[in-house]
């Protein structure tokens, strides 16, 4: 089955996903489960306007890109291994940008 | 399976960098709020009575750094009156929305705000000295325009003292810029958790120790608004690069942060070495290491139609203005003039709001708690 989320982007993250700060996306039938190592590329294909360095580096986030799965911090949810879920929200705040 | 908090048993929503902690929300916030009102208190930042500004950009960091000094003058009673300092720099669409941010700031925690804009202060809006100097060395006028201008604003209004934002992960790429560029006399100011020589307003950075981390994921729990746009005149790349670098170590090690700042605390400098003599500028009187400082220079070009006047190779500049000064008709800052007569300060046109601050003089006693 195909899985819905809900992505989000502030702290200056969502100037590289079209300037919106939501994105309600449905991820396509996959034959593993969705996890969060296979969402990112997935994004970087089809979601990232511009410079994808800026949010990715290697197969991961960009060092300074925090990521929050329904509200924890994902260093506490297996980060790349989280296996995501239908409803999940998972929220990407840049700390990369002026204070 | 969620992860159990390691102080209370609720269900943790972070890690904490710099110990490896998962917290819950509530245990989090107290445990940042306390640890900078310990930093506030080891080192002994404020006396009782005295009127603090909170250098607000609107930023994450001033947002939050508001917020807590609010919360703990309240808590532990510093006694402390707190204002909101703003600086306008006059880049149309990007100052205009997070001076809307700091203003709402100013209602949500029911503080005064005073804005100074580099126009009133300088008589150039950061878009009119683009304009002149191009996009290449802009950042280098806003820089030295900022630190001065928080300074004169903060001095209108008669504070003892400025509190910044400055983070932890600030200071330790600031510490590591430093060490890039062979700055021993920044080197060895940058980590002090205050700054400012005799005759300059103490600066103070109640955030030395607190990881940025921690400061987006306070500011998102809490639901603070703040702003972030990168500034549209490009940032400072050379800045870019140590940041990317900061949080790459982070991420392999994250008490390199802490340890990149105790590095530059514990630093000596050699007598041997030629440090910078502080002194005031003979133009403005604001602090500076020569004759005239970079401000007054940098003004000068642009008032004489030669905005490189300021840029490049410093003995060259110097000796450039001090030929241009033989001819005299040179003007320093307004707010210069207006800091030997206060009287004459004329009133800001960017002012929002009209101060009531208590002026009486702190009190000598030390916080006792
Ligand atoms: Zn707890
Ligand atoms: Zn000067």
């Amino acid at each position: 089955m195909a899985l819905r989320i809900c992505l989000e982007f502030s702290g200056g993250a969502e100037l590289l996903f079209n300037k919106t700060k939501k994105h309600e996306v449905t991820l396509p039938v996959c034959e593993k489960d969705w996890t969060i190592g296979s969402l990112l590329p997935w994004m970087r294909e089809t979601m990232l306007k511009e410079r994808p360095e800026l949010f990715m580096q290697g197969n991961t986030v960009r060092p300074g890109i925090l990521v929050l799965i329904n509200d924890s911090d994902w260093e506490l949810m297996g980060e790349l291994d989280y296996s995501i879920k239908e409803n999940d929200r998972i929220i990407f705040i840049s700390t990369l940008h002026g204070g | 399976m969620p992860v159990k908090c390691a102080i209370c048993d609720g269900s943790a929503i972070l890690k904490r960098p710099k110990t490896g902690d998962a917290l819950c929300k509530n245990c989090f916030y107290y445990a940042f709020e306390e640890e900078v009102h310990k930093t506030i208190i080891d080192a002994r930042l404020f006396t009782h009575g005295e009127t603090v500004a909170i250098g607000a950009s609107g930023g994450k960091d001033s947002t939050v750094l508001a917020y807590v000094m609010k919360e703990l003058n309240d808590r532990y009673n510093y006694g402390l009156d707190l204002v909101l300092l703003s600086v306008d720099e006059g880049i149309t669409g990007y100052r205009d929305d997070s001076l809307e941010t700091v203003k709402r700031n100013q209602m949500q925690y029911d503080l005064p705000l005073k804005i100074v804009s580099y126009e009133e202060l300088y008589g150039w809006t950061m878009d009119a000295i683009v304009q002149q100097i191009g996009l290449k060395n802009n950042c280098t006028f806003c820089g030295v325009f900022r630190r001065q201008a928080l300074d004169r604003g903060a001095m209108m209004l008669k504070v003892n003292k400025i509190v910044t934002g400055h983070n932890a992960d600030d200071i330790a790429e600031t510490v590591v810029m430093n060490v890039l560029r062979g700055d021993i006399g920044r080197l060895r100011r940058c980590t002090a958790i205050t700054t400012g020589a005799e005759g300059s307003l103490p600066r103070c950075k109640p955030f030395k120790y607190t990881y940025e981390k921690e400061i987006v994921m306070y500011a998102y729990f809490k639901k603070l608004d703040y702003f972030s746009t990168e500034c549209i005149y490009s940032p400072n790349a050379y800045r870019g690069f140590a940041r990317a670098y900061i949080k790459d170590v982070e991420k392999i090690r994250p008490s390199a942060i802490i340890d990149i700042i105790h590095s530059g605390e514990s630093l000596s400098v050699k007598t041997t070495v030629k440090m910078p003599v502080q002194g005031n500028c003979e133009r403005c009187g604001y602090i500076s290491s020569n004759a005239i400082c970079k401000a007054c220079v940098l003004l000068e070009g642009l008032n004489r139609g030669l905005p490189r006047l300021g840029i490049g190779k410093t003995h060259k500049e110097r000796r450039k203005i001090e030929e241009l000064s033989k001819e005299g008709n040179v003007n320093p800052p307004q707010s210069g003039a207006a800091e030997r007569q206060p009287t004459s300060i004329q009133t800001p046109v960017l002012a929002m709001e009209s101060l009531s601050l208590d002026r009486r003089k702190p009190d000598v006693s030390k916080l006792d708690f």
